[in-house]
């Protein structure tokens, strides 16, 4: 009996299905041993260790050190979630717990529509609105001198992308908390703010932590909007008024000389496989949190 | 004791209520910041030619090499994420339907995949192409932005294609349907709304993109001509004109930053207004 046309059809896209999928699955192995290689040739001629901690840049003559880049990194961070995590705990309790209906209801696609809004729209607004008004208004308050360009003003700028990111997640987690939690806290007693902050906060804190670290991990590796109104000068930045220089930065600014100087691009791309692991790093924490949160009940 | 109660949840329901307004307020304000520069430096040169005297100085011109090139890139690294993702998203849900800890294993490292920044992309998109020896093309663009978009397709399409009742599969293979005839006649069919958004999803975040294409697409004041050739795109138009000197060069910025907005906000609607036309052929 001939083998029918569907068989042979049948076996073609089962055998094209793994393929894809092989391929997709090694994207991220590759992308690592890819940055790996290239980043090679500097690892065998400086200890990595004193790269990390090493403040002095000046490729010109060879020096590479990584801990400007790594420490603007972390004050950005750490300060557009300083503003963003409250802002959007608050306001995701608020939505699902207190409002009314048609609040959430107008909200949830307009947030949908803004996490679409690509970086380099919140860069032109940070450029515009956020830049002038550090400059002018936040500086003189603290009763310094402030381009604008500096920490604070990409710090902001990546709250705001980030807001729409975590808000989602975050009205997920209190939406999917079953709703005799509540009833059961309620009914013995405890006020409606009681029963947030004891029963529901408590209940969705490993998906509170795990929306927060994904929205920290998203902030870590976003390039573009920060390297608008960051300022870009290689320093230990002392205030968040000062200018700063993020890995991502370093590494989207410097493209296009780096082939000139040796070592300068292995350099880079170590830059862009520090960021990897760390952005990996927290993206498997917080999907682990999210996997084994979702598993406890 | 019972009126400390009360002042705290009016203190806390105050504050919710302001950082809610606080939100949407400034989400708005950026949207108008945004449509007012641009509506006041759009004008119809923009949109219909290329610059005049290069991108960074020249007065004259537009930005439809951009334009033209962010459609390029991103309608090529859509069919390519697609021709990838959609057997990869069929696969999960059809054949692995039976093999959960592999499914949730897959679905795990699609997620972290997808947390990875564009700019990693970039640099590895970068190292690709001279190891493949190309240099920045559309080719290598279009080859770079698909690594970034093809874990955000299948994810979504994955979520739309686990709702489809356990029954339709079951059914079909009662019928005596290949597993490929399963996919592609019952299973996308049932999903078609679902799957829409997801590829326009895809497709936005693909053109919205530009930390990838900055190594890999170059720029340019040309239209490409062949998938070799460098290719301009929306992103970096904005980038690079604003950091401009020129206030003409700027202006131009805010109105490229108009358009690729529009572009996304088109997309977004577009893709609420197809999934919702197309429901008709799902089976409830």
């Amino acid at each position: 009996m001939p083998v029918s046309k569907r068989k042979i059809i049948d076996t073609i896209s089962h055998g094209w299905m793994l393929v894809s999928l092989t391929v997709v699955l090694l994207i991220p192995f590759m992308i690592g041993l890819g940055l790996v290689l290239k980043s090679l040739p500097i690892l065998q001629q400086e200890n990595l260790l004193r790269l990390l901690v090493d403040s002095d840049w000046h490729p010109m003559k060879g020096k590479f050190g990584f801990l400007p880049f790594i420490l603007s990194s972390v004050y950005v961070t750490l300060l557009s979630f300083l503003i963003a995590a409250p802002i959007c705990l608050l306001s995701a309790i608020y939505l699902t717990q207190y409002a009314r209906g048609w609040l959430l209801q107008v909200m949830h696609p307009v947030i949908d529509v803004l996490a679409g809004i690509p970086s380099v729209i919140y860069g032109v607004w940070g450029i515009l609105v956020i830049v002038p008004f550090v400059g002018n208004f936040i500086a003189p308050l603290f009763g310094t001198v402030s381009s604008g360009y500096s920490l604070l003003s990409g710090a902001i700028v990546l709250a705001v992308m980030s807001i729409p990111f975590i808000l989602n997640l975050l009205i997920e987690v209190f939406n999917s908390m079953p709703v005799e939690l509540k009833e059961a806290s309620l009914s013995l007693g405890a006020t409606h703010w009681e029963t947030i902050k004891y029963i529901l906060v408590r209940e969705g804190f490993s998906g509170i932590v795990a929306a927060i670290g994904l929205g920290i991990s998203k902030a870590l590796g976003e390039t573009i909007a920060v390297l608008m109104v960051v300022g870009n000068v290689v320093q230990i930045p002392k205030n968040v008024l000062q200018a700063g220089y993020p890995l991502p930065a370093l590494i989207a600014n410097n493209y296009g000389e780096m082939m000139s100087i040796p070592m300068y691009d292995s350099a880079l791309m170590l830059a862009a496989l520090i960021l990897f692991v760390i952005v990996l790093i927290f993206n498997v924490f917080a999907r682990l949190v999210i996997k084994h949160g979702g598993s406890r009940r | 004791m019972k009126r400390r109660k009360k002042i705290e949840e009016q203190f806390f329901k105050g504050l919710m209520a302001a950082s809610t307004y606080i939100i949407m307020i400034t989400l708005l304000y950026l949207i108008y910041v945004i449509f007012k520069q641009g509506f006041r430096a759009l004008t119809w040169e923009i949109v219909s030619q290329v610059p005049k005297g290069g991108y960074y100085f020249g007065e004259e011109g537009g930005i439809l090499n951009a334009i033209v090139g962010s459609f390029y890139i991103a309608f090529g690294a859509t069919i390519l994420a697609l021709l990838i993702g959609l057997p990869v998203a069929l696969f999960m849900n059809v054949f692995l339907t039976r093999h959960q800890s592999a499914l949730n294993n897959i679905r795990f490292f699609l997620d972290v995949l997808w947390g990875v920044p564009s700019i990693i992309y970039g640099a590895f998109g970068f190292a690709l192409m001279l190891f493949l020896g190309l240099r920045a093309s559309l080719l290598a663009g279009i080859i770079t932005v698909t690594l970034l978009i093809v874990p955000i397709m299948i994810r979504s399409m994955d979520e739309v294609l686990r709702m489809v009742p356990g029954g339709l599969l079951e059914a079909s293979y009662a019928l005596g349907s290949t597993r490929t005839e399963i996919s592609f006649k019952v299973f996308c069919r049932q999903t078609l709304p679902g799957m829409i958004t997801a590829i326009l999803l895809a497709f936005g975040r693909g053109i919205g993109d530009t930390a990838s294409v900055l190594f890999t697409a170059g720029y340019t004041d040309y239209i490409p001509e062949s998938i070799m050739q460098p290719a301009a795109t929306l992103p970096l138009a904005i980038f690079f004109q604003l950091s401009s000197p020129i206030p003409k060069v700027q202006e131009r910025a805010y109105a490229s930053a108009l358009v690729l907005t529009l572009i996304i906000l088109f997309i977004s609607i577009l893709a609420r207004v197809l999934s919702s036309k197309y429901k008709e052929h799902v089976i409830k």
